[in-house]
């Protein structure tokens, strides 16, 4: 198949063509022949580099009322993705190398988009013993993030060895920093609203603490550590003053964090409750700014898919989470583009390059995250920055409905995606997928 | 003039006044008759809706609900709630099927009430019986109710909170309209048992009883649970006692005409101990059939004249 894209904005520069052939790029240049290609019309358009998220969760196997393999790629191709990183956090858990193959196999076998799955720390997110994570990462899954995401290695001595021991095939844990004991039973962002609402309060501390400790632990045996959806203004300061050392750390933070407040908690609408919870405004000015000066590495969309049932109850009842993979972009660049704060080739470093480094997807058979140049594998994603829509959560081809951003007007909408020079995304809408087409 | 009563710091200071009045006149109507029923409500129907065991409450509201002559529906829903099974929606739809007009709620997780009123199940108006550690409104009505009753127009009183005022929905409840309605209020507790923020309430604070009792009118005694102890908010019931019960000793030192309060139910020897309980200016029975004529404003003001042909000739307010 052969593509010629005309005059996109190459992460924002001046136009240009992209020709797209054999799923990598053939040539970059202008007024390219276009003969025997299907050609596309970029004006006005950006090209970014396919998206990459570290922190999916597709909730299969075990929960696929609320999220599949398939369903949760669909919604990343539509986001812009091409690879995604699928927690652990499944029924069975991934924390063998059966089980992270099965995900990674699926992913292959649907097309829309890379899954990449995250291996368990511990077996069964229990954070008494370590998970096998040699396996995994020597499985045709080839597992290089390791996390026990919704849940903390809280046990120093644990993340200690984890730390050290993933050193020998280069990987890298993943931490969800909650001190759980100041946790217990936490339901937002602690603060005078959580007094005032009567919901037991999750202090920032017990983010900052974890994030503390555990570059601290990182520094003493030499490890990288990656930080999982950041969400106040210390742990951004921590991670800086830690980078100022150079120290070998990295951090996420979710799309939510760039935009929404704890205010949103107040009518206790359950669409609104996640975890790390939305903090104050404060915070997420602290946030952005550490996405625009580095300080945060990427921004990772915790897209966390729940039936209608987990939402529509009670706060203390309702689980925690939102979607995000078919708005990050767009809450990128209402956040960060629209305010100045970071350009397109920012964005891109945000959320395909510095993503595709920390979890080692940029190299090998299916790199991503490569640069936008001649001979590089064919993962694109052309952005309209000039159109807006108005949320609408029934528009999704997630399974769930769990949107926190229903009804907001965002700029910005994903026009077409790439997955190695076949269009997963043309003119906002799926395609039918590579393998259903014979492509691979 | 309601449509929902959920949290007390919702009301204005006309709407409370409004409530306590016209408590006062159901008291006055209801108090020397031998029928003590008002035909105000008839054929109106009040459901009790509980997730949460609380007879004195409920018990309260069914009262209030038959001596305005409506209809009660008591619907204990415990244990189905919070954990899976039937949910708040399905209830809900079972109950708007059912005609409730008036929902009183009273639920283990804060903010139940709000999602009641606002999710679009049920049309019925809702009233909070008590939600979680958020609020209990009705209670701090009563409570206002008790001391007008012996202290006058409330505003400029010093009112004395002590306890727990992090899990206490009885203490949001009453630092808001007691500030509402002009009072100056003073929360004592250990610093572990107040919420992170205190300092923005309507409201001083204090961590020393001592301090804190001499010239207040009235004093109210919060229930503090002994399981408390065990999550490390206080080192011994004991020492709990010591700094901030209400004993004898203290009591002595309030002026003479200053009551005390508590919500119940007592843990006595614990915050309170049985002499203060039981003595002249304790006002705590009174509390109880002062929380009849409270909930039986706040129905008449929710549904008397909201609907068809229920304005009672009685003409209460
Ligand atoms: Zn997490």
């Amino acid at each position: 198949m052969i593509v010629l894209i005309k005059g996109a904005r190459l992460l924002g520069a001046e136009p240009t063509d992209l020709l797209l052939r054999d799923g990598v790029i053939a040539e970059i240049g202008s007024g390219l022949d276009g003969t025997g290609a299907t050609v596309i019309d970029a004006g006005g358009l950006v090209a970014l580099p396919g998206l990459v998220d570290l922190h999916t969760h597709l909730r299969e196997p075990g929960r696929e009322d609320a999220e599949t393999i398939a369903s949760g790629t669909r919604a990343a191709a539509l986001g812009g993705f091409t690879a995604v990183h699928a927690m652990a956090n499944t029924d069975p858990v991934a924390d063998t190398a059966g089980v992270v193959e099965q995900v990674w196999r699926l992913g292959r076998e649907i097309g829309y988009a890379d899954v990449r799955p995250v291996g368990a720390v511990t077996v069964g997110l229990d954070g008494q013993r370590l998970a096998e994570l040699g396996a995994m990462a020597d499985s045709a899954a080839g597992v290089r993030v390791f996390s026990d995401d919704g849940r903390c290695v809280a046990d120093a001595l644990l993340m200690r060895r984890a730390l050290e021991y993933v050193k020998a095939f280069g990987g890298v844990i993943a931490q969800h920093a909650q001190e759980p004991r100041l946790t217990e039973g936490a339901q937002m962002n602690e603060s005078e609203l959580s007094g005032r609402l009567g919901l037991r309060g999750w202090p920032r501390v017990a983010e900052e603490a974890i994030i503390a400790r555990d570059v601290m632990l990182a520094a003493h045996v030499g490890s990288r550590l990656h930080i999982c959806h950041l969400s106040t203004r210390g742990s951004v300061e921590i991670v800086r003053l830690a980078k100022q050392r150079g120290l070998p750390v990295t951090a996420e933070v979710t799309p939510h964090h760039l935009l929404l407040t704890e205010d949103l908690v107040a009518g206790y609408d359950a669409r609104y409750k996640v975890n790390p919870p939305l903090r104050s405004a404060d915070d997420v000015a602290a946030v952005r700014e550490g996405l625009a000066d580095g300080t945060i590495d990427a921004v990772a969309t915790d897209h966390a898919p729940h039936p209608v049932e987990d939402k529509e109850c009670e706060w203390d009842a309702a689980a925690f989470g939102m979607l995000g993979l078919e708005t990050a972009l767009s809450v990128v660049q209402h956040t960060m583009v629209d305010t100045g704060l970071l350009d397109w080739a920012g964005v891109a470093d945000r959320m395909s390059f510095a993503p595709g480094r920390i979890g080692k997807c940029d190299g090998g058979d299916f790199a991503q995250a490569r640069p936008l140049a001649a001979g590089e594998p064919a993962n694109v994603v052309l952005v309209d920055p000039s159109a807006s829509r108005t949320v609408d959560p029934a528009a999704s081809v997630s399974l769930s409905r769990n949107n926190p951003y229903e009804g907001r007007k965002l700029p910005g909408s994903v026009v077409a995606t790439f997955l190695r020079g076949f269009p997963v995304v043309e003119n906002g809408e799926l395609t039918q997928s590579s393998i259903q087409k014979g492509m691979r | 003039m309601i449509r929902h009563l959920l949290s007390s710091s919702d009301l204005t200071r006309e709407q409370a006044t409004t409530i306590l009045d016209t408590a006062e006149e159901m008291a006055r109507l209801t108090e020397g008759r031998s029928v003590k029923k008002l035909p105000t409500l008839r054929g109106r129907t009040v459901v009790n809706l509980f997730f949460e065991d609380s007879t004195r409450t409920r018990t309260s509201f069914e009262l209030a609900a038959k001596r305005l002559s409506a209809d009660v529906i008591n619907f204990s829903a415990k244990g189905s709630s919070v954990s899976k099974g039937e949910s708040l929606k399905d209830t809900a739809l079972t109950l708007a099927a059912m005609g409730a007009d008036a929902v009183v709620v009273r639920h283990s997780a804060s903010g139940a009430p709000y999602r009641l009123a606002d999710s679009g199940w049920i049309d019925a108006n809702v009233l909070n019986a008590g939600d979680g550690t958020h609020e209990h409104p009705t209670q701090a009505l009563l409570d206002a109710f008790t001391m007008r009753h012996h202290l006058g127009d409330l505003d400029g009183r010093h009112i004395v909170i002590v306890g727990d005022v992090l899990h206490g929905r009885v203490a949001r409840s009453n630092v808001s309209l007691l500030a509402t309605l002009g009072a100056r209020v003073t929360v004592v507790a250990p610093p572990t048992l107040l919420p992170l923020g205190v300092e923005h309430w309507p409201c001083e604070v204090s961590y020393d009883l001592d301090a804190a009792l001499p010239g207040a009118s009235a004093v109210m005694m919060l229930r503090v649970q002994q399981e408390r102890m065990n999550a490390a908010f206080f080192p011994s019931a004991r020492e709990y006692s010591r700094r901030y019960g209400l004993d004898t000793q203290r009591f002595g030192r309030l002026s003479d005409d200053a009551i005390v309060l508590h919500p119940g139910p007592m843990n006595r020897g614990m915050e309170i101990t049985a002499e203060v309980a039981d003595s002249e200016r304790s006002v705590i029975v009174e509390q109880v059939t002062n929380g009849v004529y409270v909930r039986m404003a706040v129905l008449y003001l929710m549904l008397a004249g909201a609907g068809d042909g229920t304005t009672g000739q009685e003409g209460a307010a």
